[in-house]
């Protein structure tokens, strides 16, 4: 498994994104399932960033790993305030553009991407896990 | 993220190639709104854009509403993956792309 120490700031996009591509190409990860880890990892690692932390900036904790039926599993940490993505509810993406609103959007995406998702608040800390086929 | 744009006769089109998330997408919607008011139409190309984030969408749905009431927002070159986002988030139904 291998795993990141990063502050949460969205300007450190590009070294999480680049951590986690090393991670998936080195597990032969299938270019579809590697750009819908991204976006979910950019749209976790966001949330994060600017929120758990607010109006300070803290640490996250990212990590790979790639078990045996080719399932990869990331998981965020980090210990901000207590915050469970996966109890808020879904965007109605129904609506027209004039009604539009774009919240919530990206951890709707998240869950229609990701075979799974996985919550916890342990330690003082949000433990999110991502789980996906690769 | 690289932005080429050309103009005519107040149909913009733009040729965007990379990735369109959180880092990127507000150098394109600064751009955007910077021609928005005169743009009669707004096409994005989008043959070499090899990912969008929620950030991204953000950005189309502003280009959208913006260009609402004149010659309205077309998308081009739409790759499958990115299509596969459009249609969990419902953007393929809102956006016009051919």
């Amino acid at each position: 498994m291998e795993k990141i120490e990063i502050t949460a700031a969205t300007d450190k996009l590009g070294e999480v994104t680049e951590f986690i591509d090393a991670q998936l190409e080195a597990a032969d990860c299938s270019m579809k399932a590697q750009m819908q880890i991204d976006l979910a990892v950019e749209e976790i690692f966001v949330n994060i960033a600017n929120y758990a932390y607010a109006p300070n900036v803290g640490m996250a904790l990212i990590s790979v790993d790639v078990d045996e039926q080719r399932r990869a599993f990331i998981t965020f940490e980090d210990s901000g305030v207590p915050y469970d993505p996966l109890a808020k509810e879904d965007p109605d993406i129904t609506l027209s553009a004039k009604e539009r609103q774009v919240g919530g959007l990206g951890i709707f995406m998240v869950k229609k991407t990701m075979d799974d998702m996985l919550y916890e608040y342990r330690d003082g800390k949000n433990v999110l896990t991502l789980v996906k086929k690769i | 993220m690289t932005i080429n744009r050309k103009e005519n006769n107040g149909a913009y089109i733009y040729e965007i190639e990379g990735r369109i998330d959180t880092l990127t997408a507000p150098e394109l919607e600064a751009d955007i709104k910077g021609v928005a008011d005169k743009a009669e139409s707004l096409l994005l190309d989008f043959a070499k854009v090899e990912y969008i984030s929620s950030a991204g969408l953000r950005v189309l749905l502003f280009a959208h509403k913006a260009m609402s009431k004149k010659g309205g927002l077309k998308l081009v070159n739409v790759g499958e993956d990115i299509m596969e986002i459009f249609e969990v988030t419902g953007f393929s139904d809102i956006l016009s792309i051919e």
